[in-house]
């Protein structure tokens, strides 16, 4: 199916300009406009008002994401009653206002401005990338500029050099006309402060850093190139490409935010992505993955063409997509036959859509007859649908990302949003910089705790895996100082529950005092945090993976709940617990089903009414069993009564940890079908390649961390011919399970007849709305922006017993050291997308860092090549010297295989969920001198063995084609 | 499947519950919290490293979620 003409999500380029920001108040004023009167909200621009009303006053200077400024004065307007001509984007609208758009004298007025800055402007406009959409060109043409008497001899600015630094924009000051909208748009909308205006009157500049964008404090998010009004900061690839003929909106494929995106278009190809301003999840910011980073989806890497081999030291075989089909059919079929039914299984990814991990899911209960699906939501968010649904009854974040601007207090636990959610974490700073207080409880000092404008009031800077300490701490102080609301839990509370919680966190034990040696942190730092949030009107907590992926994972995000209902925190915009996704699709995946004991709705596959429900729509009998999780699958591979798998979208080889028995368990697979844009780490392991599709190149949707459900859309046809979901449901039929469905939106009907959270979804009402929260049902038909209103999902919110407990991971004088493990920016997940992009000059290989007290003890210096050793394995790596870490504590990150940073995992996991403990493991460091060590070695042999059985079987399958 | 391993995993879920005063609480939480979670096969293989007897390492409320709950436990015959 195409998109239909008219579609709202198809528009021409130019999107209107409101010229300020929109502005919440009850109270309206009406203004008139040109003698047409329109009502706006008490504090709206007169420019604002007019575009209201159909006018759009000439400007430069001001643009609806950004405050007005006041600089250009080519937006002046005259006002009855005023005197002078007051510039209608700082002037505010009073009720019954009579504004002049259009005069003799505005007119005149307006040329001699533009007079002034075309005679500094170079006349290349035919030229210049930005023809056709440049304000500058838009400008002279609106005020009718015909000559411009000053001339082009005396001084100016058009020989200044071009800063092509940045590897996705160019900086052209020749073009500038000082507006500065791109200043106020790094310190407003990113907050990153990295540009300034230097000089004065005629000399002043922009100038990005000492020396250029690359090397300044610029994290290349775009937002400067979005709002300048000339082609001065403008996209390389509308330099080379040229303009877009028409734009696709639809959602980024990276992280948990779920930004919306414009793609812009030259027929089937992708010329730029623009952050979508009516995006309700990231009002049109973005950042450097999401806005730029895109172009791995053309890259000639991408597998195209389905291959089989029995073996895997067989060279591959390229073949059509039936006898692919026909083959991993038939070795399901005789695995099955031989070991069982129970046999196979197989992984969803949070990379994919909703409609295809549904469909994988249920190709896994239904198709394969068994519950052994899992996702590799598994290692990372698990233990938040665990601990979530234990205490408030949904497995699911509370709020939207809006209601962070209502906040006054926040928590930011073990997530590090200026790397890992970098478009919230914009949000959150902007909060901050109006003056909400913030708490950061984290090993490493994260940006966040200090960064231009902004400084924690406490960064409890705890030891890896005491975050369940410091959280039990905090929550005494608030019980023991009696600061919490106890109104708000005796009314929404289970009392019961919460007397035995009362009693077991009152204890000495859980006193701050008490666990300081098990945290790190000073006693009087925990009560000032904890008298700090439980004081605030609206205090709000965010967290992560360094919450999750600790062998207490669950019993941490359980803390989280418990403090957010001691502070009465939850059920209205402002509060909160706030988990940060990590991929695009966690939230989607996890809501999919793809839990072994959970059919899609968070629903036990113990309960027969919802496998009645379920079979009857299927046509099949679903298992009452739990299936098996992701490290089972492995153990159960190692054993030999686990045989066969189909991994969609996921890099298991290389992002699950204790990466050695990963792999041999993969190679004890009879037949491992794997579904990926790229030959993965994974792929050398498989028997069966399916070639995947990018998210340009199929409809669907994704749902963010706010729950928010958005759509997916095809801009260009799947290159290997069929989308992911199609190939789902031909290898379906290939095992002789029918499904039926034309088009995804089919398969959405479907879950919204199967699940009550969803009942109000349809691929109709996203095209309406933009975007749904869930729960969208009969009770909530636009969707749900925050949860537990008036009561908990599950009725009482239930208090739990959260007990610290130390890691069984301990450091020795073999193994001194803390691992903890993470992400930056520029890079996503195992990479395979990021590593294709011009996004590798930011960070192309991963680092370990130290604290300068541990390397001086090693004699290692920055930049030396060292060995990390753990019970594991070691691998070798570069190191940096950073006084961001605690003495003790190492970091790195996993963007990039050869680095190897999961050989040194452990197999601990959460008790409740086995959510692998990434975040903790004992290392010894030491420097070597060779910069590749014994595994290093290993996995360079087996990729090359890899790559050239690839080679060879395209060698074979040309021959063959030539004869 | 690896007994350890699975000793390890239920006494990890053990040393959880073993908080809650209410020892009926904390014994049907640890069996219920194995019955939902836990494949078929990986209760199988506990049940069987218990009824080995000797020294299995188990935690006391794993052996008395055994002992009390132990139809639930055991996988369901079709
Ligand atoms: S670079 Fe663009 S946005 Fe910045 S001051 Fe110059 S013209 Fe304005
Ligand atoms: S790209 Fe973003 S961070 Fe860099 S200068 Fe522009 S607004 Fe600032
Ligand atoms: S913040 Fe996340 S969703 Fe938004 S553009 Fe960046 S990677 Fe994409
Ligand atoms: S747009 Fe109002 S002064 Fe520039």
């Amino acid at each position: 199916m195409t998109l239909q003409e008219g579609h709202p999500a198809m528009y021409s380029n130019k999107v209107v300009d409101f010229g300020t920001p929109v502005k919440r108040s009850d109270n309206t004023v009406t203004v008139h406009i040109d003698g047409k009167p329109v009502c706006v909200p008490e504090g709206t621009s007169v420019m604002r008002a007019a575009v209201e009303a159909g006018v759009q006053v000439p400007k430069l200077c001001a643009t609806d994401s950004l405050e007005s400024f006041g600089s250009c004065r080519l937006c002046l307007v005259e006002i009855d009653g005023r005197r002078g001509t007051p510039a209608s984007c700082t002037t505010p609208c009073d009720d019954g206002m009579q504004v002049t758009t259009q005069s003799k004298k505005l007119a005149k007025l307006r040329r001699g401005v533009m007079e002034l800055y075309i005679s500094d402007h170079p006349l290349d406009c035919l030229t210049c990338p930005a023809n056709g959409n440049c304000e500058l060109q838009d400008m002279a043409g609106a005020v009718g500029l015909r000559d411009v008497r000053y001339g082009y001899e005396g001084e100016n600015h058009l020989v200044q050099e071009k800063d092509e630094s940045n590897p996705y924009f160019t900086f052209d000051p020749t073009k500038c006309i000082v507006c500065s909208r791109c200043v106020r748009a790094c310190e407003e909308t990113q907050g990153t402060f990295a540009l300034t205006v230097e000089g004065r009157g005629f000399d002043s500049k922009i100038a990005a850093g000492p020396t250029n964008f690359f090397d300044s404090e610029c994290v290349s998010c775009g937002a400067c190139v979005q709002a300048c009004p000339t082609s001065t900061l403008m996209e390389k690839s509308i330099v080379d490409e040229g303009q877009p003929d028409h734009a696709v909106t639809t959602t980024c494929a990276y992280c948990g935010v779920g930004c919306s995106f414009r793609a812009e278009m030259q027929g089937s190809e992708v010329v730029r992505m623009v952050p979508h301003k009516d995006g309700k999840a990231n009002h049109g910011h973005s950042c450097v993955k999401g806005r730029f980073a895109w172009g791995y989806a053309t890259h000639p890497d991408r597998v195209k063409q389905p291959m089989i081999r029995k073996k895997i030291t067989d060279p591959w075989r390229e073949v059509s997509w039936e006898e692919a089909f026909e083959y991993a059919a038939s070795e399901i079929k005789r695995i099955q036959a031989k070991y069982g039914q129970a046999s196979t299984g197989g992984i969803t990814s949070s990379r994919c859509t909703n409609e295809e991990t549904f469909l994988l899911q249920k190709l896994v209960r239904a198709g394969f007859g068994n519950n052994n699906v899992d996702t590799c939501a598994r290692v990372c968010h698990s233990p938040t649908g665990y601990g979530l649904k234990t205490t408030l009854g949904e497995s699911a974040g509370t709020q939207d990302f809006d209601s962070v601007d209502f906040t006054d207090c926040v928590i930011v636990l073990g997530a590090n949003p200026t790397d890992g959610h970098p478009v919230f974490a914009s949000r959150l700073k902007k909060r901050l910089r109006e003056g909400a207080t913030l708490i950061v409880i984290d090993p490493r000092q994260i940006d966040l705790v200090r960064t231009p404008h902004v400084e924690a009031s406490f960064h409890l800077q705890l030891r890896p895996g005491s975050n369940v300490a410091v959280m039990n701490a905090l929550a005494h102080v608030v019980v023991t100082e009696g600061l919490e609301s106890k109104g708000y839990i005796a009314e929404r509370c289970d009392m019961e529950d919460y007397g035995k919680w009362k009693a077991f966190i009152s204890e000495e034990r859980n006193s701050p005092e008490a666990l300081e040696e098990h945290t790190g942190v000073p006693a009087d730092q925990i009560r000032g945090a904890a008298r700090l949030f439980a004081k605030a009107p609206n205090g709000a907590l965010y967290y992560g993976l360094g919450v999750t992926e600790h062998s207490q994972g669950s019993t941490g995000v359980m803390t989280i709940a418990n403090l957010a209902m001691l502070t009465g925190n939850i059920g209205r915009p402002g509060v909160g617990v706030n988990p940060l996704r990590g991929q695009n699709n966690v939230q989607g995946a996890c809501d999919m089903g793809s839990f072994p004991h959970e059919l899609p709705g968070y629903r036990h596959v113990s309960d027969p009414a919802v496998r009645e429900l379920f079979g009857k729509e299927w046509g099949v009998d679903i298992q009452p069993e739990p299936g098996l999780r992701i490290p089972n699958m492995f153990d159960a591979a190692v054993d030999g009564s686990f045989k066969a798998l189909y991994v969609q979208g996921e890099d298991i080889a290389q992002s699950d940890p204790d990466t050695q028995h990963v792999q041999k368990a993969l190679e004890s697979l009879e037949c491992l079908i794997v579904q990926d844009i790229f030959m993965n780490e994974t792929a050398k392991y498989a028997h069966v390649i399916f070639p995947g599709s990018s998210f340009l190149e199929k409809d669907g949707t994704f749902t963010n961390a706010e729950r928010r459900i958005s759509r997916v859309r095809k801009v260009m046809p799947p290159l290997p011919g069929l989308a992911d979901w199609e190939v789902t449901v031909r290898f379906a039929e290939a095992l002789g399970y029918r499904m039926n469905y034309s088009h995804p939106s089919e398969i959405m009907d479907e879950i919204a007849r199967l699940t009550p959270t969803f009942t109000g979804v349809s691929y109709t009402k996203l095209d309406k709305l933009g975007s749904i929260q869930w729960p969208c049902n009969e009770a909530a038909p636009e969707g749900t922006p925050y949860m537990h209103e008036n009561e908990f999902v599950r009725g009482k919110g239930k208090f739990v017993l959260t007990e610290f407990q130390a890691t069984p991971e301990r450091t020795t004088r073999k193994f001194p050291l803390i691992l903890t493990t993470g992400r930056i920016l520029s890079q996503y997940n195992v990479g395979a997308q990021t590593r294709r992009t011009q996004n590798q000059v930011w960070h192309d290989e991963d680092i370990i860092e130290l604290h300068p007290h541990d390397a001086e003890n090693r004699g290692i210096e920055h930049g030396d090549m060292v060995s990390m050793q753990s019970r594991k394995g070691d691998t070798t790596m570069r190191c940096i010297v950073t006084d961001r870490m605690q003495p003790g504590v190492v970091f790195t990150t996993f963007h990039h295989p050869e680095s190897g940073a999961n050989v040194v995992t452990t197999d601990n996991s959460d008790w409740a969920t086995n959510c692998p403990e990434y975040k903790v493991t004992a290392v010894q460091i030491r420097k070597v001198a060779s910069d590749k060590g014994e595994w290093q070695q290993r996995f360079d042999a087996f990729a090359q063995q890899q790559d050239l059985l690839a080679r060879q079987g395209f060698a074979e399958d040309s021959e063959q084609g030539s004869k | 499947m690896e007994a350890a391993k699975l000793v390890g995993m239920a006494n990890q879920i053990a040393s959880f519950f073993a908080t809650e005063p209410d020892r009926p609480i904390a014994v049907a939480g640890t069996a219920n919290h194995i019955q939902k979670f836990w494949e078929p096969r990986m209760r199988k293989a506990l049940l069987q490293a218990f009824d080995a007897g000797g020294d299995h390492g188990l935690h006391e409320l794993v052996v008395a979620a055994i002992t009390e709950h132990r139809a639930g436990l055991e996988p369901i015959t079709a």
